[in-house]
């Protein structure tokens, strides 16, 4: 990350711009997410103008609520099992975290380069629901307990979806490494045409069609929030949560989001590239330096754009029945992927 | 044909963005701009209060038991010259607690006398739950904003 820049920076001045990235990396798309869609495109799709007061156009409502949220009491219920009930959303936020970390924002601009990023991601991102069945358990609370293990049920049954329509852009380019799978997408061509460089959102589209759906469910959002309906289980596992430990879950849950689109981007956009034959580079070592300033912008507008995506389906849609959620994921996706997993590895192999 | 009603959704939603960013919101922005209530909206009750015999019927048929009427007993003049001193209700306390109250209007209804009006103001909210308590002063207060009865239709009018 720090080769770029002139000055040596010692190992404990990297962890730290480390850390400080990595906040960063995780609460600006969150808090970019929540003003944008959640305060705004949601008011405007229902003929609304949403926030107005806290700052020009509502822009501080964020700030207000955060404060609000802060001050209120950190209340446990009597029975719960006091230590691990706090302790959830601390463990559904480390998960964000993690995931964040194998994020490439440029030809250096990175946490880690793992050589199997992908793979690290896929599993740390199962640690949410860890937290989440934790904090159902927990509250001892009937809803909670119910809306825990529905979120169980349901993000281990669209992990699966997630994980195969991804194994479809890892055969293509060969590679788990994020940085290749960037690079893979940016030096390719379709049809002898290198112009506009190979993102796999073309040639992966059922595998990017699946993947977002897929993150819809991981993310809990309309039409997948049965674990959290709140006209029947009154929030599901965060009925008992308030304060500060129901503000990590929401800054949980829209920081996913945004983790979960700046590797949507990753894998099926072109990522932080523009296609190298712009510029005429070969490979990554001959990526200019400005990409790394440049990579952040080109993967936060493709975040926003994914996001919005995510958002729009989520104001659009009602939300599934127990059954046809399990159903979708299992007897559509789950073949749907595998099918195209399938047809990704023949054609690897014949062409 | 589930696919195209998905799509027609989105273009829903699409639609009414666009629509709200272009053409403005269907809401208004409370503070700043106020909608005009229908005239006949149930804001809040007003009491013209030489209109009261305290006969009570109000306070018992409301649900909420919101309404307070204290009265005595006492001798007016009487109406003609030469008669006898009349014996009429008077009116002492006459409260509305309207944080019971509901805004059924059965009070409004039930009243013989013509004593109870809706009126449509209805910003009165106050700090201080005990201030929504309304006496018969502020009530009476309210009379000002009763907007005149409509006409009665045609065939509706006192045989």
């Amino acid at each position: 990350m720090m080769s770029s820049l002139a000055v040596d920076v010692p190992y404990w001045g990297q962890s730290l711009l480390r850390v400080l990235g990595g906040l960063v990396a995780v609460l600006l798309p969150a808090g970019t997410i929540v003003y944008l869609f959640l305060f705004k495109m949601m008011s405007f799709m229902q003929s609304r103008l949403g926030p107005m007061e806290a700052g020009p156009y509502g822009s501080m409502q964020l700030l207000a609520e955060v404060g609000k949220w802060l001050q209120k009491e950190d209340l446990a219920p009597e029975h719960a099992d006091v230590r691990i009930f706090r302790m959830a959303p601390l463990i559904v936020l480390v998960s964000t975290f993690l995931l964040v970390v194998i994020i490439p924002f440029g030809p250096d601009a990175y946490f880690t380069n793992f050589e199997t990023g992908i793979f690290f991601g896929l599993a740390v991102s199962s640690i949410s629901v860890l937290g989440i069945l934790i904090a159902g358990w927990a509250s001892a609370n009937k809803y909670s307990l119910l809306g825990g293990l529905r979120a169980a049920g349901q993000l281990i049954a669209y992990e699966l979806p997630l994980v195969l329509a991804t194994l479809g852009v890892v055969i293509q380019a060969g590679t788990m490494n994020l940085q290749g799978i960037v690079v893979a997408q940016n030096t390719g061509e379709m049809f002898g045409f290198e112009w506009l460089g190979n993102p796999f959102i073309f040639t992966q589209f059922l595998g990017f069609v699946i993947f977002m759906i897929a993150v819809q469910a991981e993310l809990t959002q309309p039409p997948f929030d049965m674990p959290i309906a709140e006209s029947e289980l009154v929030s599901g596992y965060m009925t008992e949560y308030s304060g500060f430990r129901f503000l990590i879950f929401f800054i949980a849950e829209f920081a996913t989001a945004g983790v979960f689109a700046l590797i949507a981007s990753v894998l099926f956009l072109g990522g932080w590239g523009v296609p190298f034959e712009w510029f005429g580079w070969d490979n990554i070592d001959d990526v200019a330096n400005w990409m790394n300033l440049a990579g952040p912008l080109i993967m936060f507008t493709k975040m926003l754009v994914l996001t919005f995506i995510i958002m729009w389906v989520r104001f659009s849609y009602p939300r599934f029945r127990e059954d046809q959620l399990q159903t979708f994921a299992w007897k559509v996706l789950i073949p749907l992927a595998l099918f195209n997993t399938a047809i990704t590895a023949i054609l690897k192999v014949a062409i | 044909m589930k696919i195209p009603g998905l799509i027609k959704g989105l273009g829903v939603t699409l639609g009414t963005m666009a629509d709200t960013v272009t053409k403005g919101a269907a809401t208004v922005q409370y503070p700043h701009e106020k909608e005009t209530p229908p005239i006949r909206s149930r804001g809040v009750i007003a009491l013209h209060e030489g209109n009261c015999t305290a006969c009570m019927l109000c306070a018992r048929s409301c649900p909420d038991w919101c309404i307070y009427i204290e009265g005595h007993k006492q001798l007016a003049p009487p109406r003609r010259a030469g008669g006898k001193p009349r014996q009429v209700n008077h009116l002492d306390r006459f409260d509305i607690d309207y944080a019971l109250c509901m805004y059924c209007g059965i009070c409004v209804e039930v009243c013989p006398f013509d004593a109870l009006f809706w009126s449509p103001e209805y910003e009165y909210s106050e700090p201080r739950i005990a201030d929504l308590l309304h006496d018969k002063n502020k009530l009476g207060e309210w009379m000002q904003t009763v907007p005149e009865a409509p006409e009665l239709e045609v065939g509706a009018q006192k045989k």
